[in-house]
């Protein structure tokens, strides 16, 4: 399953109740979701302990917007909206976690 | 919504007249967005419309009016940096008409 | 008019939700009443100040410059919380204005001498 999840970990529990429900696929972090993603951040090594089960993206624009686009964590790979669409075709089922 | 028609160039306008896009505008549009507001431009005009566009492009915003005054006064000088001569120039509010000259929109704590 | 002191309290990022930019409008707005305002930016709030958005790809209009001008509008006590900072791996030098950065309990001692506090 992709996971697509756009709040900030240090805002909302979304992903963090993402990663507790779920058993592995993509998390497709976008909007304040990206902030998980930039190294430094508190959430970050969770994000890391689960590099295993789950691929890891971010979207690109939403990083830039946020002036984090220089500093995303290792093992996330930066996608742009074509990769977002990507993404989606090639799950098979999607949650949108609001 | 209107339009600005100068040149072979047509430009949107809201509904109080403003430029929908920052980007359309030119001193030509400049001039006719003068018109409408009954303004004959000279160069102490332009020299305010030129300063709020520096201004916009700077900090992303169309200062209020006291704001203007201040930063008038820090860069062209007292004589400028007063309301009285601004409201000479722009008689129905500087902030409000030469905003709208310069292309910008409604300033931001224009009550 | 006798001055009262204003404190808009900010703890959300800005561009994934209204907030950031809401508040910062009412600071704008609400400087040309020449009250005693000031600003603090707690949890996520402290991702508005962060330098460098480019706001393009997203089609929304950046506000990062605008927090340039609200020296203009008088408004120039910026107070940031270092616990938010640290747990986003920022400093002060991340942002892109000049802010006294300071824990949360003297944050929370400032609060108490406010007369509103608006929080965003």
């Amino acid at each position: 399953m992709l996971n697509i999840v756009n709040k900030s970990p240090l805002d909302r529990n979304t992903l963090q109740t993402c990663l507790d429900a779920g058993t592995g696929g993509a998390i497709l972090l976008i909007e304040d979701g990206v902030y998980a993603a930039t190294r430094g951040n508190a959430f970050e090594s969770k994000l890391k302990a689960v590099q295993g089960n789950y691929k890891l993206f971010a979207l690109g624009p939403d990083l830039d917007a946020r002036g984090v686009g220089d500093r995303v964590s290792d093992g996330v790979t930066v996608v742009d909206y074509a990769g977002f669409v990507d993404l989606v075709t090639e799950y098979k089922t999607c949650q949108s976690w609001l | 919504m209107g339009t600005i028609d100068i040149n072979g160039k047509s430009v949107e306008t809201d509904e109080e007249g403003y430029l929908v896009n920052l980007n359309d505008w030119d001193e030509a549009i400049g001039g006719e967005l003068a018109k409408s507001e009954n303004v004959a431009m000279t160069e102490q005009h332009w020299e305010v419309v030129n300063f709020l566009r520096e201004y916009y492009n700077e900090f992303q915003i169309a200062p209020a009016v006291r704001v203007l005054t201040k930063a008038i006064g820090k860069k062209l000088g007292p004589e400028k940096g007063n309301s009285q001569y601004l409201y000479e120039l722009f008689p129905y509010g500087p902030a409000k008409q030469a905003c709208k000259i310069a292309g910008l929109p409604k300033p931001t704590g224009c009550i | 008019m006798t001055t009262k002191k204003f404190m808009f309290v900010n703890r959300k990022a800005p561009y994934g939700t209204v907030y950031a930019l809401e508040s910062l409008e009412v600071v704008l707005i609400g400087a040309a009443f020449e009250q005693d305002v000031s600003l603090a930016f707690l949890d996520d709030g402290v991702y508005q100040l962060k330098k460098g958005h480019q706001t393009k790809g997203i089609e929304m209009k950046g506000f990062e410059k605008t927090y340039g001008a609200l020296d203009d509008y008088d408004v120039n006590k910026l107070y940031v919380d270092e616990e938010s900072l640290a747990a986003r791996g920022l400093t002060a030098d991340d942002l892109c204005v000049p802010v006294e950065v300071m824990s949360r309990a003297a944050i929370g001692k400032l609060m108490e001498e406010q007369d509103v506090l608006l929080s965003f």
